[in-house]
C-alpha cells in the first residue's frame, strides 16, 4: 500500500476522509428518514396552532433552549419527576426541534397542565416572585409587546412546505387569534407551554 | 425495520469494521529485516528535512494492539447488544426494557410502604410522622413551586397552612382539590356594572370586612352587591365552598387586600386555577399529599 499516493495529493485524500468518515452517517442517520418511528407522528399529534407557533418563535428567539431541554430520557429518575420518557413521533412536527442539550432549569417537555395559566405569567414576569431561589431571568418586555400575527401565515406555509400538515383554512385564520389586538408576546408563549407533552400521560 | 434498511445498516457496518482491520494490517511492519539491524540502529525511511532523517520503525505494540482491541470490542458489542440492523443481540437488550426494569424494582420496594398508607384515612395520617415525611418530600417535588415549600402561598397562591380555605378544609375536600384540580371563576364585571358601581361595591366590600370605608360608596355598593356578587359570594358575603367563592368578611385576600387590589379583581375578574392531578400522580402519592396539607391546616 503506497500512502505516500494518498499523502501527496491532498484532492484525493479529502475525497477519501469524506468517504470514511460519512460511514458512520449513512448507518446510523439516513436510514432514520425511512423509518415509521422516527418520522410517524404519535396519536392525536397536531400541528402547533397560530397561537403556540408565535409562543414557540419567542420560546426560541428569547433562548429558553439555551437553559431548558424537551427531553425526558428513559430513566427512573426522569420519569418520576416529569413523566413519560420523550419518543420522537412526538416531534415530527418541529422544525427545528427543541429537544436542547443542557439543563441550568428544568425539562420542559412536559409542562403542559402542570402549572395553570397565572403561575407562568407570575413566573415569566419574575421567577423569584414565585420560586425565591430561581436563577432565571424575568422576561418583562414579553408583558408589552403586542404580537400582531402578521406574519403566522408565511410561517405555517414555510412549515407546510418541509411536511406539517398545515390546512389552507389554518393558513387563512392564521392572523384570526391576535386580531384583537390586545395579545401579548408572553400569551402566546403560555398557550405554548401549555401544550408541551399533554398527548403521552403516565402517572408519576 | 424494513429488510433493505437493516442489510444497509449490516453491510455498512460490516465493511467499516473490515476496513478498519485491513488498513491496520495493510500497513503493518513487523520489524526491521536483520541486515538493516546488524549495526544495531534501525533502519531510514528516506525522508531527510535540514540534515534530520526518520528512523522507519514498525508501530509500537501497545498502540497496534490498543487499535485491535478496539475492533474486537466492536465486534463483541455487536453481537451482545442490538446495532446490526434488526438485529436484537444476544442480551435482548432495549433502552425502554432497561428503564422498564428500573421501574418495576422501584414498584416493589416502595408498593409496600404505599399501600401500608393507603390503608389509612387522611385523619389517621396525620398522626404518623413517616407519613408526614413522605408527604412533606412529594410537596416540595410537586406543590412548592406554587404554594411555597412551607405551603403558606403567594399572592394568587391559596395559603394552605392556614384554616381559611376557598373549597373547604375537610380531609375529603382537600383530597378533591388535589384529585380533580379547582378552577376559580370570578368574572369581570368591569364593563357589565360601569367604574362607579366597582368603586362603591369596593367600598361595601371593605365595610362588611371590617375594614375603613367610604360610609356613602358603601351604601351605594349594597345594592350593586345584592345584585351582582351575591349569588356566589352568599347575601352576607361570607362565601361559597361550594364553587370556591372567597369569604369577603374575614380579611383573606388572596389577590391582595389593597383598594386598587380589590378594584381590580371586581373590574377583571379572578381565573384562579389549581391543576388537576389525577392524571399526573399515582393515586396513593395524593393520598400522602391530602395527609400533609391536612396536617399543615391542623399543625398551624
Amino acid at each position: 500500500m503506497k500512502h505516500e499516493i494518498i499523502e501527496k495529493n491532498i484532492g484525493l485524500m479529502i475525497v477519501l476522509i469524506v468517504v470514511a468518515i460519512s460511514f458512520g452517517g449513512l448507518a446510523q442517520i439516513i436510514p432514520l428518514f425511512w423509518q415509521a418511528e422516527t418520522t410517524e407522528p404519535i396519536e392525536g399529534l397536531k400541528p402547533l396552532d397560530a397561537m403556540a407557533l408565535e409562543g414557540r418563535d419567542i420560546y426560541i428567539r428569547e433562548g429558553c433552549h439555551v437553559c431548558h431541554t424537551q427531553m425526558v430520557r428513559p430513566f427512573r429518575a426522569e420519569t418520576e419527576r416529569y413523566g413519560h420518557y420523550s419518543v420522537a413521533g412526538e416531534h415530527v412536527y418541529e422544525h427545528p426541534f427543541l429537544w436542547g442539550s443542557k439543563r441550568t432549569g428544568p425539562d420542559l417537555a412536559r409542562v403542559g397542565g402542570r402549572y395553570s395559566d397565572d403561575w407562568h405569567l407570575a413566573h415569566l414576569y419574575n421567577p423569584r416572585d414565585v420560586v425565591p431561589e430561581s436563577n432565571m431571568p424575568g422576561f418583562s418586555w414579553l408583558f408589552e409587546n403586542t404580537l400582531t400575527g402578521k406574519d403566522t401565515a408565511a410561517k405555517m406555509t414555510a412549515l407546510r412546505i418541509v411536511g406539517v400538515p398545515y390546512t389552507d383554512e389554518d393558513i387563512a385564520n392564521a392572523a384570526v387569534p391576535f386580531s384583537s389586538g390586545e395579545v401579548k408576546e408572553v400569551d402566546a408563549l403560555v398557550v405554548y407551554l401549555q401544550q408541551l407533552g399533554t398527548l403521552l400521560t403516565r402517572k408519576r | 425495520m424494513s429488510t433493505f434498511w437493516s442489510m444497509w445498516i449490516i453491510v455498512l457496518t460490516a465493511v467499516t469494521i473490515a476496513g478498519c482491520t485491513w488498513l491496520l494490517f495493510a500497513n503493518r511492519k513487523i520489524e526491521a529485516s536483520s541486515e538493516e539491524t546488524e549495526n544495531g540502529e534501525a533502519p531510514k525511511t528516506g525522508h531527510v528535512y535540514d540534515g534530520i532523517e526518520e528512523y522507519d520503525h514498525p508501530l509500537p505494540g501497545w498502540w497496534f494492539n490498543m487499535y485491535l482491541g478496539t475492533v474486537i470490542f466492536a465486534v463483541v458489542y455487536l453481537v451482545l447488544y442490538p446495532g446490526m440492523g434488526s438485529y436484537a443481540g444476544v442480551l435482548g437488550w432495549t433502552q425502554t426494557g432497561q428503564w422498564q426494569e428500573e421501574v418495576d424494582a422501584a414498584e416493589e420496594k416502595y408498593a409496600p410502604i404505599y399501600a401500608q398508607y393507603a390503608d389509612m384515612s387522611v385523619e389517621e395520617l396525620i398522626a404518623n410522622p413517616d407519613a408526614i415525611k413522605m408527604g412533606r418530600r412529594l410537596f416540595n417535588n410537586n406543590c412548592s413551586v406554587c404554594h411555597g415549600s412551607d405551603g403558606r402561598g403567594s399572592y394568587g397562591f391559596p395559603n394552605l397552612a392556614d384554616s381559611n380555605w376557598l373549597y373547604g378544609g375537610s380531609a375529603a375536600d382537600i383530597k378533591a382539590s388535589i384529585t380533580h384540580g379547582r378552577q376559580g371563576a370570578m368574572p369581570a364585571w368591569g364593563a357589565v356594572i360601569g367604574e362607579e358601581s366597582v368603586d362603591n361595591v369596593a367600598e361595601y366590600v371593605f365595610n362588611i370586612s371590617g375594614r375603613e370605608h367610604d360610609a356613602a360608596k358603601s351604601e351605594k355598593g349594597v345594592q350593586v352587591f345584592a345584585t351582582y356578587c351575591a349569588a356566589c359570594h352568599g347575601a352576607d358575603g361570607s362565601g361559597m365552598a361550594a364553587i370556591g367563592a372567597p369569604n369577603l368578611t374575614d380579611g383573606v385576600w388572596l389577590y391582595g387586600g389593597s383598594p386598587s387590589l380589590v378594584r381590580h379583581s371586581i373590574r377583571n375578574g379572578r381565573k384562579g386555577n389549581m391543576p388537576a392531578q389525577a392524571d399526573k400522580l399515582k393515586a396513593e402519592k395524593i393520598h400522602l399529599l391530602a395527609g400533609y396539607v391536612y396536617h399543615l391546616s391542623k399543625n398551624q
